[in-house]
């Protein structure tokens, strides 16, 4: 292992060619994953979380460009590798996937073994090498990811499993090639509740079991609490906080980042929601994209972009009030 | 499996039954006084009376539609006007023919649209799916006849390459009948000349009737990959670092082949009617250029007889299409 954190990225500017213009998705996104951390990335719906997930994996759609930015796996810049190098060496063999709505996420003509087994014949590791040996791993896999009889499971369709025998089987293919690395892309929203929570238990307890680093999209701070190390808030396409979860929590420095756990229904006086709505990517606000929303925001604010500091040590904030409390030295 | 086939086949019942009635009317009550368009134009009154007899035009409707039940039962349609022939015998000698050619063309359009369909979806908007879209309009647009002509033309007139007509060569004797397909009972013979033959033979005419069908094959394929592609299914297999041939052409294909093989039951009727073109011109000795004598020469036994047959084809290869279908998705199987 080398000291490079696991995942890296840095400055990630991404668009999108649409029908009515050049939508900016991704402007200037940074995030630090350590090795065998859990990284919550927050965010309303729209914010551009999924994007970013995708950008990591190569799988933007054709119409989108990454302007620039770097995004590091292991120090290793993975947007100078080819589509076939992704393919080959990274996609699901370092990076294991878990897709938001398991309902959708599986083939519905091909069995579970089909699809589950197939990734570990392409990206086979050395110690798996006969048929018998990946079935056998495979097996272990799901007996640990507690789906009863394994073997029966292989031959059977999707539509036979509930949403949360699904989501156990994405995780058992997320890890099925030994990734160091995790993305979980809203795992838990499609689920009910008590299902999330059982969910959300096994992911915990497998990333320490396996080593394995996760980067966790939602939307939930409740779930961010539980599960993640730290926190990077996006909102409409920028990193605005980030820090540990603990900090974050406790001391939140944006205003987005407040207003967001101040709605949480654990929080809230049975207010809901910030007022307004994410702006859309294809006519951004200048400067700070939160100002129309935010209740702190001076003229300045829509005039430039403030930086993405440190407020204190690990806790980074992009905010004019941020600047200004370290000026005057608070 | 068992299940699922069973129930196809009860399904299919009523049309038949329907076909049955339909045909009886369209033969003994249409026509306003069918002994006399029998008798021929010239016949008197006393010969027309005579036919009404003989054909039972007298009795009373359920009668007449026992009678022609038990008919239907026996496979006994008459004697051809045209051959002077039992149609059953005529039938028996010919429906190979047009089986051979139409299954060929059907497979020929099939094997070729589902790929080229697949990879017009891939390259979505760019040349290669232009192309082949106006090549698919084309093999709509373009008259067989014309399209045959052109193909005689330049392969067998001025090429030589291949037979201008007919289904084996003259001077060749043709294998024992088996199945009636002279590919199929060649082989079976261990004939490779005779095979040879009828394969040359067989080239022309079957890609000509496949043409249409090709081209609905494939802009269904073509529709149905596009719309599997947006599935998340597909993002999350290359999530998972599936490659790109295996990703389309096996887990991408497989979803989206469904309303294509509908429509190759479908074509099954319209390829039938082609074939009438296509073995007039090829001299094909099938039931469709058999038909087109039949129809000239007004003999309605013949042309109750095929289409009969031709009705009865149909449903057959639509439970064939309905048990693939069940073959592809578990979930239709499961349904029953
Ligand atoms: N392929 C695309 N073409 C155009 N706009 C897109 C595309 N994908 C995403 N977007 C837009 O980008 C923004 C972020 O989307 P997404 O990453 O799905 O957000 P999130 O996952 O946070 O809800 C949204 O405004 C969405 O409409
Ligand atoms: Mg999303």
């Amino acid at each position: 292992m080398s000291d490079a954190a696991l995942l890296e990225v840095r400055n990630l500017r991404l668009s999108v060619r649409t029908d009515e213009g050049i939508a900016q998705i991704l402007d200037h996104v940074e995030l630090v994953l350590p090795h065998g951390h859990i990284l919550g990335v927050v965010g309303e719906s729209g914010c551009g979380k999924s994007t970013l997930a995708r950008a990591v994996l190569g799988i933007v759609p054709k119409t989108a460009t990454i302007e620039s930015g770097e995004i590091r796996l292991e120090g290793e810049d993975m947007l100078r590798l080819s589509d076939r190098e992704m393919t080959e060496r990274v996609r699901g063999r370092r990076i294991g996937f878990i897709p938001q709505d398991p309902y959708l996420a599986l083939n519905p003509v091909f069995t579970i073994g089909s699809q589950l087994l197939s990734p570990l014949r392409w990206h086979s590791p050395p110690t798996l090498r006969t048929e018998r040996e990946r079935r056998g791993h495979l097996v272990s896999l799901l007996r640990r990811v507690q789906i009863p009889e394994p073997e029966a499971v292989l031959e059977r369709y999707p539509h036979q499993f509930s949403g949360g025998q699904r989501q156990r089987l994405m995780i058992a293919g997320a890890l099925a090639c030994g990734p160091s690395l995790v993305i979980a892309d809203e795992p838990t929203t499609a689920l009910d509740v008590t299902t999330q929570l059982q969910i959300l238990k096994l992911l915990k307890s497998l990333t320490e079991e396996f080593g394995i680093g996760m980067l966790f999209v939602t939307h939930d701070f409740g779930v961010v609490a539980q599960l993640c190390d730290s926190i990077t808030v996006m909102y409409a396409g920028q990193t605005v906080e980030a820090g540990p979860t603990r900090e974050v929590l406790a001391d939140p420095r944006h205003p987005y980042t407040r207003a967001l756990l101040a709605c949480h229904p654990d929080r809230s006086d049975g207010l809901t929601g910030i007022p307004g709505l994410v702006p859309s990517p294809l006519a951004p606000p200048t400067g700070c994209r939160f100002t129309p929303r935010c209740t702190h925001a001076v003229e300045v604010c829509s005039r430039r972009t403030p930086r993405f500091v440190s407020d204190s040590p690990g806790h980074l904030v992009s905010c004019r009030l941020a600047d200004e409390h370290r000026k005057v030295g608070l | 499996m068992l299940r699922f086939v069973l129930r196809r086949l009860l399904l299919v019942i009523p049309s038949l039954a329907g076909l049955l009635v339909m045909t009886f009317f369209l033969i003994r009550v249409v026509p306003a006084d069918p002994a006399a368009a029998l008798a021929g134009e010239n016949a008197t009154p006393a010969q027309v009376a005579e036919i009404r007899r003989q054909y039972g035009l007298d009795q009373p409707l359920y009668v007449q539609f026992a009678v022609y039940l038990g008919q239907v039962a026996r496979l006994d349609f008459g004697e051809s006007a045209y051959s002077r022939r039992p149609v059953s015998l005529d039938i028996k000698l010919r429906l190979p023919a047009t089986l051979e050619l139409t299954v060929t063309a059907l497979l020929l359009a099939t094997l070729l649209g589902i790929p080229l369909g697949t990879i017009a979806a891939v390259h979505h908007n760019r040349w290669p799916d232009t192309l082949l879209r106006i090549l698919s309009v084309g093999g709509i647009a373009v008259a067989a006849f014309w399209f045959a002509i052109e193909l005689q033309l330049l392969f067998a007139m001025q090429l030589d390459w291949l037979p201008l007509r007919g289904r084996m060569s003259p001077g060749l004797t043709a294998p024992p009948t088996l199945s009636g397909f002279l590919l199929i009972d060649s082989l079976l013979a261990g004939r490779l000349d005779a095979f040879r033959d009828a394969l040359r033979h067989l080239v022309l005419p079957a890609f000509t009737l496949s043409l249409g069908g090709l081209a609905t094959i494939m802009r269904f394929t073509r529709a149905g990959v596009l719309e599997t592609l947006q599935k998340d299914f597909v993002t999350y297999e290359r999530a998972q670092g599936f490659p790109p041939h295996a990703l389309i052409w096996k887990f991408v294909l497989r979803n989206s082949v469904v309303a294509a093989i509908t429509q190759i039951g479908l074509l099954f009727g319209s390829t039938i009617a082609g074939a009438v073109v296509v073995e007039t011109i090829f001299d094909w000795p099938g039931i469709g250029f058999y038909t087109v004598q039949a129809i000239l020469t007004a003999d309605y036994k013949v042309m109750l007889a095929v289409t009969l047959l031709i009705g009865v084809i149909y449903a057959l290869v639509n439970i064939l299409v309905d048990v693939v279908h069940g073959l592809i998705d578990p979930r239709l199987r499961e349904r029953g």
